[in-house]
Order: structure tokens, then sequence, then C-alpha cells
């Protein structure tokens, strides 16, 4: 049997906020992602989604439980847990092709080398032409294209995206998630995307891991059992959309209650 | 209907043209810059204008308020004053234009040497405090308390140090920039985007590799902006501390001209170290331009 590319075993996090109550952000998580696998993370805003993709990432501590990357405990960050946020956080100091080379050049790969490297990553992305221009000079779903390319020029077992395509419209979205499936078959990587956006996780995941409001539980899990590409005037996707929104619709609604109940008191 | 149609089509006509350009040979970067150059001497021309329309309805006394066509006329007579050796009370001795750009050359040293010493320092310091707890504690509260303190109070500390001569002016110099950018530095590293970090940790950069590769280009464009407007202070304050702490350069042409009473040289002085200004800043903006590559033509953002 093959290792899991990440287990997360009973993960909580607590937040201790100087001076407040502290904050239970995720409770008892417990699943497992395999070896090339996509998994969605689907849930309300502030269910600490995108939280758990940090302590997986090893930028933030679990405070209970623990993550193993590959068979070893999560201890800090590395490249082959790649992550990419929202807003690309493309260096604009640097051209795209050195943001890209960027891992490499802290690593000591000679420059020639790094360029090379650099260059097939941004053709691959469809950036070949790029190469020399500011990160401003690129529109949003460029910017992300480069990101993936900088994640993938460190070669990841794992790549995670932190609501990657939330600042893009509604055409570059879905252009993105072509793109990112196709990513995702070429490097054979595992892909964790957080999102609250039911459609993007019913396009792109092999299973969906549905949370709920905070703290943060693992509500459910949904595999997606339909061939790609998932045309959404499909019945079986109407299936799944109707599903999404019931199990996230009770999750909303507390939310908002507890929300209400907060601002009340 | 479908006529109506048209005709509202129809009432928007054509597309005006754009209005012609002047000189048309040339690009629209040369046309900006001469427009602005254009404008500058616009802008000069009024204000020497209203002063000379003064003078000429007799309302200001050329004795204390010479217009620019007096206290220009005399040049040679000007130059006399200045002085060729940057010698420490030594009597003007011939003078020319020689003598003036070396005037000119020896302020502007002490401007510059002193700027880049409070901005390096500055910003080394400024981040060894960020990031050093037990720096932080023990000179954050002396640093709040010694920066708002103004250079000039500082030159009899700093000709009881350094004596007369160079070194007091370029301290001063290096006291207006200093506590500005040590302050400001560590506020700059406290807004670096946190992504930013994020993504240089798990690249595998080491604390050191992601201080140089990230932090510092993530904050040196609003540090150079704190220099840019910090530069027009160090102007003032090293005139200042010529005329008192150095004994020479153009603070202390000023301040013989004061002690004199010759209104042409003040005059013709504070023009000398108004365009001195000027060019020190466009300098400044030179450099910012080629260093700071990716900043747009706004300035930090």
């Amino acid at each position: 049997m093959t290792r899991p590319a990440v287990s997360i075993r009973t993960v909580s996090k607590r937040w201790m906020p100087e001076g407040r109550a502290p904050v239970q952000a995720l409770a008892d998580l417990d699943f497992e992602v395999a070896p090339g696998e996509f998994v969605v993370l689907l849930g309300p805003s502030g269910c600490g989604k995108s939280t758990l993709l940090y302590m997986i990432a090893g930028l933030e501590e679990v405070t209970g439980g623990e993550i193993l990357a590959d068979g070893d405990p999560v201890t800090g960050p590395s490249a082959e847990r790649g992550l990419i946020f929202q807003d690309a956080s493309l260096f604009p100091w640097l051209t795209i092709a050195d943001n890209v080379a960027f891992g490499l050049a802290v690593q000591h790969v000679p420059p020639v080398k790094r360029r090379e490297l650099a260059v097939e990553m941004l053709r691959r992305v469809g950036l070949g032409d790029m190469l020399d221009k500011k990160p401003d000079e690129l529109s949003g779903g460029m910017r992300q294209r480069a990101a993936c390319a900088r994640a993938l020029a460190m070669r990841p077992k794992v790549l995670m995206m932190d609501e990657p395509f939330a600042a893009l419209d509604v055409q570059t979205r879905s252009r993105m998630q072509d793109f990112l499936l196709q990513i995702w078959r070429d490097s054979g990587a595992s892909v964790l995307l957080v999102t609250h956006s039911i459609d993007e996780a019913i396009s792109l995941a092999d299973r969906v891991v549905v949370f709920t409001a905070r703290p943060g539980r693992v509500k459910t899990i949904v595999p997606i059992d339909l061939p790609r590409p998932r045309p959404s005037r499909d019945p079986r996707y109407h299936a799944y959309r109707d599903l999404f929104t019931e199990l996230l619709g009770a999750e909303v609604d507390r939310a908002f209650a507890e929300q209400e109940a907060l601002a009340a008191r | 209907m479908d006529a109506r149609l048209v005709t509202t089509h129809a009432r928007i006509g054509p597309i005006p043209a754009p209005p012609r350009a002047v000189l048309p040979g040339l690009s629209p970067a040369w046309r900006r810059r001469l427009a602005s150059l254009a404008w500058g001497l616009v802008s000069l021309g009024l204000f020497a204008g209203l002063w000379e329309g003064l003078w000429a309805l007799d309302l200001v006394n050329p004795l204390l308020l010479p217009p620019p066509h007096l206290f220009l006329a005399d040049i040679p007579g000007t130059l006399r004053y200045f002085d060729r050796s940057n010698r420490i009370g030594s009597v003007a001795s011939g003078g020319g234009v020689t003598a003036l750009l070396i005037t000119m050359a020896w302020t502007t040293m002490r401007v510059f040497v002193g700027l880049s010493l409070g901005f390096v320092c500055g910003v080394l310091v400024g981040a060894l405090v960020h990031y050093v707890r037990i720096l932080r504690n023990l000179l954050l509260p002396t640093v709040l308390v010694l920066a708002p303190i103004s250079p000039v109070a500082w030159l009899p500390v700093a000709i009881f140090v350094f004596g007369i001569g160079d070194k007091p002016a370029i301290f001063l110099v290096f006291i207006t920039l200093f506590f500005t950018i040590v302050l400001s530095t560590g506020a700059q590293i406290e807004s670096v985007p946190k992504t930013y970090i994020h993504v240089a940790r798990i690249m595998g950069a080491t604390g050191r590799q992601t201080f140089w590769r990230v932090v510092l280009p993530a904050i040196l464009p609003s540090l150079f902006m704190t220099l840019r407007l910090n530069l027009f202070a160090a102007w003032m304050v090293v005139l200042i501390a010529e005329t008192v702490g150095v004994g020479t350069g153009l603070g202390q042409i000023t301040s013989m001209a004061r002690s004199t009473f010759n209104a042409k040289l003040v005059f013709f002085t504070m023009a000398i170290v108004g365009l001195l200004g000027f060019l020190s800043d466009f300098g400044l903006r030179q450099i910012q331009r080629k260093m700071l590559w990716w900043v747009g033509p706004g300035g930090a953002r």
C-alpha cells in the first residue's frame, strides 16, 4: 500500500489571542490525501480551512494531533509542499522569470541552470513570452499561472492553493480551472485546494472535504464520481450541487446565528 | 423602430480627431519632459517677474531686496567672495567660477556623505531594533526621545565632539535622516506582506536570505521616499552647520554676507542653494528610477 501524501491525524488548532478568550479554530480533523489525488476543502468562510493549509505547509503549528507528509511529521515549511496564495504574491522587484527561479536561487542553483528551468516552467504554464515582464504588467490570471510555475519549479509532492481563483473574473476562473487540471495531471502532485465555491469543488475535485462552521470539523467527505471534464448541464452535476448547497447552507446559517449572537453581546 | 435606432447611433457622430501635437517629431516621453521644463521656467519667471515688478514700481528697496537682475548682474564681483581652498578662516583669494564650484562641491559633499551614512546606518539599526528583542527594549525608548530633537540642537554637541571642520556638518545631516530612517525601517518591515515571507520560507530561504532578498527590496521604495523627503531638510541643516561649525562652504558665505550687509551676495547664494537642492532631488529621482525599477513613476507604492 502506498503511503498517503498527507495524513491529518486528529488535528486541532486553537488561537490564543493576547488578552482575549482563546478561539477554537479547528477540531478533530482526520483524513488523508493519496499521492496524486485532487482534494478540495469546502466550507463557509472563517471555518479555518486556510489555517489547515498553513499547518500542512508548516507555517502554522498544530495545537493538537499531528500532520504527516509522506510519512514524516511536518516540523516546518518545505519546498515539497508548495502553497499558492489568493493574491499570487509575486515579488514586484523581480521579473517573472526571476520570480519563478527564486526558490532555485535560494538553494544556490547556478544562474544558467535556474534560468533554463524557469523558462521551461513558464512555457508549461503558457507564459513563455512573458519572461522579462514585471508582475504588474500581467493580468490576474497570468500572475496566478506564474505563481503556479514558481511552486512547480520546486517539484513539490503536494501543491496547496488558498482560494487561488477567488479574485479572478468568471471567464478567467473557468479557464484557470482547466489549466489547473492539466498542471495537476502533468506534475503528478497531490493538490489540496481551498474554496468556498461549490462549482469549483465539483469541477475539480476527486474528493471534497466539507467543513462545518467554526470550530471547523470535517462534516463529511464526498467523492465526485464524474469523468472530467464535467459540464454543469450534466444532471449528476446538479445532484452534487444540490447536495453541497444543502450541506453548506446549514453551516452558513449556523455561522450567521453565531455572529449575530456575538454582535448582540 | 429600426430607423430610430439608427438615428440614435448616428447622433453620436464621428469620433473627433485628437488635437494636433506640438512638435510632431518628438517621442511622447521627450514631449512630456520639454513640457515640464517649460512649466518650470514659466513658474520661475512668474516669481522673478513679480519681484522685478515690485522693484520697478519702487515698492522694494534694491539695497535690501535686490531683484534677480541686480544680484545676477555683477557675478564676477560676487564671485570675489568665494574661496578656492576650503581652509577654515582663509581670506577669500581670487574667487571666480572655479572657487564657486569648489564651494558648491564641498557643501554638496557634506550633504551626500551625511545622507548616505544616515540612510545605511538607519536601515541597519532599524532592522536590528526590529529583529533583536533585547536591542528593541534597550534602544527604542532612547531613539523615541532623541528623534524629535531638531538637528540644530545637535550643533554644539557636534562641535564639542568633532571640533571645527567637515565632520560636524556631516554629523548634522546624518542626524537629520538617521532617526527617521530607524523608525520608518521598523514600521516598513512590519508592513511587508506576510505572504512574501511565507513564500520565502516555503522555498527554503534562511532568515538572512529572507532579509536581503525579500524584506529589503520590499521596504526600499518607501525608505527611499523618506530619504527624498529629508533631502531638503538636509540642505537646510548643512548651511547652519557651515555657518557655525565648519567655517567654509555656502553657509559660511551666507553668514559673511549677512554680517557685511551684502544683500546681493545673500540672494546669489540662496539661488545657488535652491539650484543645488533642486538638482540633487532630480539626481535622487534618477537613482530611484534606475535602482528601484519596479516602482512606477508615482513613487513608492
